[in-house]
């Protein structure tokens, strides 16, 4: 199922036959895999093939059916915590404030996180999605692409080592685009891992790129 | 917490809205009912509760509706800290822009009814203590609701139900007060109610939000 | 024995089958003995007259309304701790069945209110408090069915019901709690201030009305699993049969 070569760094992440269901349809069952440090597992396959649950059945915002998650070998059943403390999940919905400024709400969402970050840093950050002039501007008045982009500047700031990605391109151009491989691959570089759904082939530098077909 | 009350902060209009409503319903009972004096002296403690708890139950949609939109409610579920903490935090802010603005305007009210300064004294305490209980049931309510079919109904359905031992405790206090009698078991009825659902309905939104973002 | 073995909704489909009938026909039976017990045998009340022989229906279902809520509560427990399918579908098998009982008990208790107390409805605490309960019945049926995926409002629909366990003890001292209008209990394990006819014929009662909610649930618990096991092979094989 996945490609053979590996970062030889050991498992961060393990998952154990995990199996999910939604309504009456079976979505997949039986999947075991496991990520490392520096290495990125891209989920692949057609619409509605189960990426997106896949990704939310490890985060454990989904309950999967059957199967375990294992976090540094503990099962996250035992400690979800110490999970969420080390993994920063990006999903289909941003969650910003329409009425907090982009300043603001990186803000919050980073001590939401636990993450202790100085206000220069912040600014840098929003600085290097090229936010700096807009980041006092509610996030209502900002395009789709810019809210991503604060998206980007909060994982750029979050201590966490395993990133959680669903379609991470998505309303991203050219440009946002190469920033995220950028910061992808500092991630990676750093020892960091990630799981992504995508439909892009995404390419860090650096870092071990392996695939999981669904579907 | 802070961002919510930040949040609420920067759009004040729905707390005076709630507050607003509260003083609407109120004042109808005199145009309905008939001024007269005795009558209004009678019925004021019951109108007043009832008509706070009807302001907290409409400001309760807007408790998740919003961070469950939003992705908000995902990052809670995935951040580090415990669900107690930040479920009792939305909570208590929830209380600090309903709640509390009605506990502090009920004796104004409590006076265009007649009623007398230890009666108003009761009624504003009954609802310092009862007025929590409401916002944590109703939010435990509002949570599992989330993406229901059926909306607004389906929750009145659930909370209004829920809140009835709160209106009996706490129009009831201050309803003794009123005929002379003392006001004590019932308000110590409604703090042993604030303390058990303070420990217990923390967990059970904490456990709703983690259903609802399933 | 092997418990799991009937806690896979497959298993329990026949069980549940094999079931359902005698418990009805107990039902029955218990309940044809105890309506001859309670208004034939039992002697008149010497001061409520006839109109007390509401307690033989009245009774057994107060009794159960509040007995099916906690079963129902227990179940959902078990839905939301150990992530068992049949617990939760048992739940929304029992629901129906306990509205019904709380509905009976508030109805009946309406027909013998309006003679001996004068009116059919008091705000009394004990009351008020059984009309909750009907609230928390309908208020768990409605979010249980608010959801696209049904395991949703499971869990929703069970924390619900867990929540408004407070509400039965309530129900259950309400009487003693506050000087209420509705009367005391007259059974207790010290001895009972009735008949004894009196009290075979409600106990009678209340095991035909036991046996009713068990079949009622049975039967209704198969028709859940047929609905959310409509995929599985086990089921298209009863369909091909």
């Amino acid at each position: 199922m996945t490609a053979p070569h590996r970062s030889g760094q050991p498992d961060v992440l393990q998952v154990r036959g995990i199996a999910c269901r939604r309504g009456v349809a079976l979505l997949f069952s039986g999947l075991d895999f496991e990520v490392a440090g520096g290495e990125l597992l891209c989920v692949r396959g057609p619409n509605g093939c189960g990426k997106t649950t896949l990704l939310r059945c490890v985060t454990g915002l989904t309950r999967p059916d059957d199967g375990a998650v294992l976090w540094k070998g503990v099962s996250t059943r035992t400690d979800a915590l110490a999970m969420h403390a080390g993994m920063a999940f990006s999903g289909h919905l941003p969650g910003l404030k329409d009425d907090l400024s982009a300043e603001e709400n990186l803000e919050f969402a980073l001590r939401l996180r636990g993450a202790t970050v100085s206000v220069e840093q912040r600014r840098e950050a929003l600085a290097a999605v090229g936010l700096e002039k807009r980041r006092r501007l509610p996030a209502r008045r900002l395009s789709a692409g810019q809210r991503r982009r604060i998206g980007l500047a909060r994982l750029s700031l979050d201590p966490a080592e395993l990133w959680v990605l669903d379609e991470p391109l998505t309303a991203l151009d050219d440009a946002g685009q190469a920033l995220f491989i950028e910061f992808l691959d500092r991630h990676l570089a750093r020892g960091g891992l990630a799981l992504a759904a995508t439909h892009h082939r995404l390419a860090p530098p650096s870092g071990v790129v392996r695939e999981l077909r669904l579907g | 917490m802070s961002r919510d009350l930040q949040l609420a902060w920067r759009h004040p209009d729905e707390a005076v809205l709630t507050v607003a409503f509260f003083a609407l319903v109120a004042s109808l009972f005199p145009l309905g009912i008939g001024a007269e004096p005795q009558l209004l002296a009678r019925i004021g403690p019951g109108v007043i509760w009832v008509g706070a708890l009807l302001a907290a139950f409409l400001a309760l949609p807007g408790l998740f509706a919003a961070d469950y939109a939003d992705g908000s409610l995902e990052q809670m579920t995935l951040s580090p800290h415990p669900a107690l903490g930040w479920a009792s935090g939305k909570i208590a802010a929830h209380w600090i822009v309903s709640g509390l603005p009605l506990t502090v305007l009920s004796p104004l009210i409590g006076l265009q009814y007649g009623l007398t300064p230890d009666t108003l004294a009761v009624e504003a305490a009954s609802l310092l203590v009862g007025t929590p209980v409401l916002s944590l049931l109703g939010g435990a309510c509002a949570a599992l609701a989330l993406g229901a079919r059926g909306g607004g109904m389906l929750l009145a359905l659930l909370a209004l139900p829920l809140f009835v031992p709160i209106l009996i405790f706490g129009a009831g206090a201050a309803e003794a007060q009123a005929t002379g009698l003392s006001p004590a078991p019932h308000l110590s009825l409604l703090g042993a109610g604030l303390i058990a659902s303070a420990v217990g309905l923390p967990w059970a939104v904490g456990a709703a939000v983690r259903i609802a973002v399933d | 024995m092997n418990w799991f073995y009937f806690s896979s909704p497959s298993t329990f489909y026949g069980l549940a089958g094999r079931l359902a009938p005698p418990s009805f026909i107990l039902a029955a039976v218990l309940a044809a003995a105890g309506l001859y017990l309670g208004l034939g045998v039992a002697p008149t009340d010497a001061q409520q007259g006839a109109v007390y022989r509401v307690i033989f229906i009245h009774v057994p279902t107060a009794w159960m309304s509040m007995f099916l809520y906690f079963v129902m509560a227990c179940y959902c427990a078990l839905t939301l701790v150990f992530n068992t399918r049949l617990s939760a579908m048992m739940a929304r098998a029992i629901a129906p069945t306990g509205a019904m009982f709380t509905f009976v008990a508030l109805w009946t208790g309406a027909f013998w209110g309006r003679p001996t107390w004068g009116t059919y409805w008091v705000w009394d605490a004990r009351l008020t408090s059984e009309l909750v309960l009907l609230f928390l019945y309908f208020g768990y049926m409605a979010l249980a069915n608010a959801f696209e995926d049904p395991r949703r409002g499971d869990r929703a629909s069970a924390l619900l019901a867990i929540i408004g366990v407070v509400n039965l003890p309530i129900i259950y001292f309400s009487v003693q709690w506050w000087n209420t209008l509705h009367q005391g209990s007259s059974v207790s394990f010290k001895g009972t201030s009735m008949h004894v006819t009196m009290l075979a014929g409600m106990l009678v009662m209340s095991f035909s009305a036991w046996m009713y909610a068990i079949g009622a649930t049975l039967v209704r618990v198969r028709a859940v699993i047929l609905e959310r096991e409509r995929r599985a092979q086990w089921v298209r094989d009863l369909g091909a049969a």
